[in-house]
């Protein structure tokens, strides 16, 4: 199939467009249309997904199923996949049907919803395929309006604060992207990603506004692209949209939004920032760093002190994050792999989370902390998938959460120890916030009047969190299926980078010794 | 066979964790408890059948990246199959105690399944705990480490409904990951600066790492000793050692027979097997041993302190235990590994012996612990008794003096002492000293527990004392086989652990120093590990070893050789403890049995002859009883320093950091120059969302135009 990208990715568009033109009503029946529309959609896009990574070559470093048309304006249509991004085009199709099924409970414009999201994810497979610059920046951008209403419609009380909050954030830190995109196109005379991979953006020192520019024009414009991932990913200091979003958004929004959404952060900084601008990478790396460190030790302090189950679950994730942007700008081996694979298990991990929150939520309708108490006693099997995931998120080994936390912190050793250690006591913040969190719900005397009669998780609930329990322990035991297939691009990458880094030495060092 | 014992208790855990519904719940305990049993036959018969040849089993590849590889494989050497058999047998012993013990538990309601859920926790710790002790790389040690203290999580927290119970096990946990921190840091150090963390290569490169500097936060440090720092700060937190002891006495909320297996046996021993396992690291670090011995030396002499003065039985045996880790690591840091293998074997008897007599005692009493309320329990329970009786006398170390006959913890406990008297370094000096006074404390406390439970009258309530009652057999067996160990297992294996160097040296697989100086490529091995140590000439070096090898004169008291990794401990070259330790006076020798004694006689003067002394004392030192008491403060030293500034912390950085400063500046910045937007949030609050995000979609189409149109002219 020489358009398999294109199929993957328009199949949740197309029902989308069949959904939003042809269901009418809004009675019962049309509902569950809707939702079935959905779920097959998203079912029929994981199940082509599938020959994706079948046929996938993970041996081979260059970009694969890759396809190119003229589109509009003599703008270029072009998508590929490599090791990197192949696998966060199958998260991205795993995890879909379960968000649909997890809202099988909406109630309000329910067509409308299942569109919002069937557009997301097209959207966001858009981002992690396209080889193009105008066309990753439509994806990546048009990806926060389907979002923007989700949180927006189908939010909480205070939603429309946190949508613009996440609005704000987000778009300010676009438009410098946008800025950064002209000028490379201005320099390199291409949109074409795999050409701008292997274009030498000018590193040479130049003076701007009476301030000497080390690193040049690569400077200026990893300083722009980065403004606007670091708000995606989300980074300290401007991480403070995310617990808003989060608590505001619905459930299935929260889901997508941290499984998914803070990947293309991180996806973005591996495709773009670290090969396409290596100087200013190696320039700005102790930033990043510190940053990083800063932000695992911040917001694991502040999870600590979080009385609303939502907004811990979503500093914790800022922190998680953080080992993200840390293991990607060690720039080693490890680190990347690392980052990566964080990146993934956040995935499964971070929105299982949050679907246990959704599935009290559901029964009580608050996410205060003090709301609840001692559910073991009536939720056996809730505690049991709730307490999997808080280990997992504590990062145990045999789980997905150790091996990514690992890397990355493996891979900054070798580079900073002062940041490695900072970041390593992220460990004990983790397991004390997480397992207070758990104990502050789940264990204990169920004493509180409103819990007695609540009832443990339906079979649809179980089945949902399955598939992510099954992929949590399979990457924790066996992550070989996933460095297998990030490994060699990866090391590619490494490769490429650290030639033009010693290119660069070469010639600085050139003209120091003229001077 | 190891796959075997290293699996059967896994599939025994999910077998009872998920299976009991469809086979029931007391099939799912048997078939739990019956695999416990395979594993602990087969344990023994490795035990007694290795050869001494490190063997690797390969199983399955795990985290691989760049030059990082790592598999789940077994390593299998003497230091494993001392812990195997340590580990399955204990742990099959309280499985099938548990029958007993669990039995009834007024903790849960009429109709409650709790026993099946206790069972599966149990055999996946011991799973955990296996994969721990038979590691072939360090992740994978990890892992168990990980896995058991989860492991020791839930078995702790077990009392669901108990909110103290949930406090001790969030305690423990965290508390353990303090250590986990360092041994991850030390595990980074370790790849950083040998790339790679499987044993036998981190040992091979040992020698290089002591002439190795690495700049380690402020300092270019010796990347041996800062390594064997961190590993062993990792083994603190395990093993319960001063400074992160506080979670050991708080875990005594879970049931009896996990304090027993977990808390007690095989767990909080997973530190002293790691410096015992990361041995040839350690000999090449002397300041980290030095640091090791007064830790443990301290810990030693503390923990017997706290002991005197507690009330509750299982806290007294808590600080006891924690007392005798205290032991191992001064054997593993004056370089007697073996002597601390020792005293973690026999102690493993001894000590669950205790713990299951004691729960043997609480079962009896329903569920009462406060040993005020006992007394003159020996005739209502009289094989507890006993076994409880045992017990103490191998703790506090009965034996023949200057024989080698006595109780299991008189032979190991002796040879602790004598090892760290024969180090003749000051650590040394104040190690033996700290475990002398230590013994004499053990002593003390345990014939303290001993007499005010089953001598003299009964006290506090009646009707509790009239239905005491001793427990049934399936609680009895275990601690009649765990007897024979308290009894035998010291005399047995004495010549094994701390015998004549070429009795240990074949043991554990060492080669022994003739035999390697007979190769050709020693020589230059020789001089590449210690070069550095010795400035001088090669030639200085072959004069070194062969001191060490005759250095005794005794024609067969030969000398440990070979090279790190070859055997399953390591001696370095100008280690002679064993020796030493052979040698020292026969009043050193004889010290601890004093201590004994004197202990002995306090503890009978006091809780027999004159029951009054002791309020009389606790009232005229005050001060020095709450102290002690209150276990010298430390819990609220931590709560003060710690918990509550980590809690104000991040409460400040969340409404002043992220709430003030953060989301206060970006507002202003947002609100103040981009008016525009505030205008576009008053619309979008009176319901015209779709309208704006139509705007969205619009203005990017027009900048996306704009860019090709603009670039390309």
């Amino acid at each position: 199939m020489d358009n398999l990208l294109s199929i993957i990715t328009f199949i949740p568009l197309i029902a989308a467009l069949i959904l939003a033109g042809f269901l009418r009503g809004n009675d019962e029946a049309a509902q569950l249309n809707a939702k079935r529309i959905g779920l097959w959609a998203t079912g029929a896009t994981f199940f082509v997904s599938l020959f994706l990574i079948f046929q996938f070559d993970p041996s081979n470093t260059d970009f694969q199923f890759v396809e190119e048309r003229d589109w509009l304006f003599g703008l270029k249509y072009k998508m590929g996949v490599d090791g990197i991004s192949v696998l966060f085009v199958m998260l991205t199709t795993f995890m879909m049907p379960l968000v649909i099924a997890a809202s099988w409970d909406v109630k309000t414009r329910v067509k409308e919803y299942i569109t919002a999201f069937l557009i997301l994810e097209t959207l966001m497979l858009g981002v992690f395929m396209a080889l193009d610059l105008v066309l990753f920046y439509l994806f990546f951008e048009a990806g926060l309006i389907p979002m923007f209403l989700i949180i927006g419609i189908w939010g909480g009380a205070n939603r429309v604060y946190a949508s613009f909050k996440f609005f704000l954030y987000t778009f300010l830190g676009s438009v410098l992207m946008l800025v950064a995109m002209i000028a490379m196109y201005v320099e390199a005379g291409t949109t074409d990603i795999q050409a701008l991979l292997s274009h030498d953006f000018s590193s040479a020192t130049f003076p701007l506004l009476g301030f000497e520019v080390v690193g040049g024009l690569q400077t200026l414009l990893w300083l722009a692209f980065f403004a606007s991932f670091a708000v995606k990913m989300p980074m300290w200091p401007v991480h403070t949209w995310l617990p808003d979003a989060h608590v505001q958004a619905p459930t299935a929004g929260s889901v997508v939004l941290a499984a998914i959404l803070l990947k293309l952060g991180g996806y973005g900084l591996i495709r773009f920032s670290l090969p396409m601008f290596p100087v200013a990478s190696e320039l700005l790396a102790p930033l990043v760093l510190w940053m990083s460190a800063i932000a695992i030790v911040y917001t694991s302090l502040v999870a600590l002190a979080q009385e609303d189950m939502k907004k811990l679950i979503a500093y914790s994730s800022v922190a998680h994050m953080g080992y993200v942007t840390m293991g990607i700008f060690a720039a080693n081996q490890q680190g990347i792999d690392g980052a990566i694979f964080q990146m993934l298990s956040h995935g499964f991990i971070s929105g299982a989370l949050f679907l246990c929150v959704g599935v009290i939520y559901d029964r009580m309708h608050t996410r205060e902390i003090s709301a609840y108490g001692g559910l073991v006693n009536r939720m056996p099997a809730y505690a049991l998938i709730f307490m999997l995931f808080t280990m997992a998120n504590v990062g145990l080994p045999g789980t997905s959460g150790f091996v990514g936390e690992f890397l990355t912190l493996m891979g900054v050793f070798q580079v900073n120890t002062w940041v490695a250690v900072v970041a390593t006591s992220g460990v004990i913040l983790s397991a004390a916030y997480a397992l207070w969190l758990y104990r502050r719900v789940v264990m204990g005397d169920l004493i509180k009047e409103s819990l007695k009669s609540i009832t443990d998780m339906t079979r649809r609930e179980k089945w949902i969190f399955a598939p992510l329990v099954a992929m949590t322990l399979l990457l924790g035991v066996y992550p070989a299926l996933v460095t297998d297939v990030i490994g060699p691009s990866v090391g590619n990458l490494i490769d490429t980078r650290e030639t033009a880094l010693a290119e660069y030495r070469a010639t600085t060092q050139i003209a120091d010794g003229g001077q | 066979m190891e796959t075997i014992i290293l699996f059967s208790p896994l599939i025994g855990s999910l077998i009872c964790g998920f299976g009991w519904r469809l086979i029931g719940e007391q099939a799912g305990m048997v078939v739990a408890t019956g695999l416990l049993f395979l594993s602990m036959l087969l344990s023994w018969i490795v035990f007694f059948t290795f050869d001494g040849v490190t063997e690797q089993i390969q199983i399955m590849r795990w985290i691989e990246s760049g030059s990082l590889s790592t598999d789940w494989a077994i390593r299998m050497d003497r230091l494993t199959a001392i812990m195997l058999v340590v580990v399955t047998t204990v742990s099959a012993l309280v499985h099938l105690y548990s029958f007993g013990y669990m039995a009834h538990d007024d903790h849960f309601r009429e109709g409650e399944t709790y026993r099946s859920r206790f069972f599966a926790y149990l055999s996946f710790f011991t799973f955990t705990m296996l994969m721990l002790v038979t590691a072939d790389n360090l992740v994978q040690m990890f892992f168990g480490w990980e896995g058991v203290g989860v492991a020791s999580y839930l078995l702790i927290g077990f009392y669901i409904r108990k909110a103290s119970a949930g406090a001790a096990a969030m305690k423990a946990f965290i508390v353990n990951r303090v250590g986990d921190f360092a041994f991850l840091l030390g595990i980074f150090a370790l790849f950083y600066l040998t790339d790679s963390i499987n044993l036998s290569d981190v040992f091979a490169a040992a020698p290089e790492l002591a002439e190795t500097q690495i700049s380690f936060l402020w300092g270019e440090w010796n990347a041996a000793e800062v390594i064997a720092v961190l590993l062993f700060m990792g083994a603190m937190g395990k093993s319960a050692q001063l400074l992160l002891h506080t979670w050991l006495p708080d875990a005594m909320e879970g049931p009896t027979p996990v304090s027993a297996l977990i808390h007690a046996a095989t767990m909080v021993t997973a530190g002293v097997f790691l410096v015992c396992r990361m041995s040839p690291i350690m000999e090449f670090a002397p300041y980290a041993t030095t640091f090791v011995v007064y830790i443990g030396a301290a810990t030693a002499f503390f923990a017997a302190t706290v002991g005197l003065v507690q009330n509750d039985i299982k806290r007294v045996i808590a600080y006891s235990t924690c007392s005798q880790l205290g032991y191992m690591f001064v054997a593993a840091g004056v370089g007697m590994y073996s002597a601390a293998m020792f005293h973690l074997f026999t102690h493993a008897f001894f000590k669950a012996m205790l713990f299951l007599g004691a729960g043997s005692v609480i079962h009896g009493m329903h569920h009462e612990q406060d040993m005020r309320n006992y007394g003159g329990l020996r005739h209502k329970m009289p094989y507890t008794f006993w076994a409880m009786m045992i017990g103490t006398l191998a703790i506090t170390g009965v034996g023949i003096p200057l024989t080698h006959i006595g109780f299991a913890g008189f032979l190991s406990k002796d040879a602790i002492i004598e090892s760290a008297f024969a180090s003749g370094t000051m650590a040394g000096g104040f190690a033996f000293w700290s475990l002398v006074i230590a013994a004499c404390f053990t002593s003390f406390y345990s014939w303290r527990l001993m007499f005010m439970t089953f001598f003299g009258e009964p006290r506090g309530n009646k009707h509790t004392h009239e239905h005491a009652h001793e427990s049934p057999v399936t609680m009895l067996a275990p601690l009649g086989v765990l007897a024979l160990g308290a009894v035998f297992a010291g005399m047995i294996w004495f010549g094994s652990f701390f015998g004549h160097t070429d009795q240990v040296a074949r043991f554990y697989g060492i080669p022994l120093a003739g035999e390697v100086h007979a190769s050709d490529d020693r020589g230059a091995e020789t001089t590449e590990a210690h070069g550095d140590a010795h400035d001088e000439a090669a030639g200085d070096d072959h004069g070194d070893g062969a001191k060490a090898a005759d250095g005794h004169g005794d024609d067969h008291h030969a000398a440990f050789g070979g090279k790190p990794g070859e055997g399953a401990i390591y001696i370095g070259e100008d280690n002679t403890i064993l020796d030493d330790a052979h040698a020292v006076s026969a009043l050193v020798k004889a010290s601890p049995f004093i201590a004994m004694l004197t202990g002995l006689i306090l503890a009978y003067i006091m809780y027999i002859r004159r029951p009054d002394l002791p309020a009389k004392l606790a009232e005229n030192q005050r001060p020095l009883y709450e102290f002690l008491l209150n276990k010298w403060y430390f819990d609220e030293i931590y709560d003060a320093v710690f918990v509550k500034p980590a809690k104000a912390l991040g409460n400040f950085l969340w409404k002043r950091g992220d709430g003030n400063v953060i989301d206060g500046g970006i507002n202003g910045l947002a609100m103040g120059i981009i008016p525009f937007f505030t205008r576009l949030a008053g619309r979008a609050q009176s319901g015209y969302l779709f309208h704006y995000a139509g705007a969205m979609i619009l203005g990017i189409v027009i900048l996306v135009t704009w860019v090709m149109v603009g670039g390309a002219g």
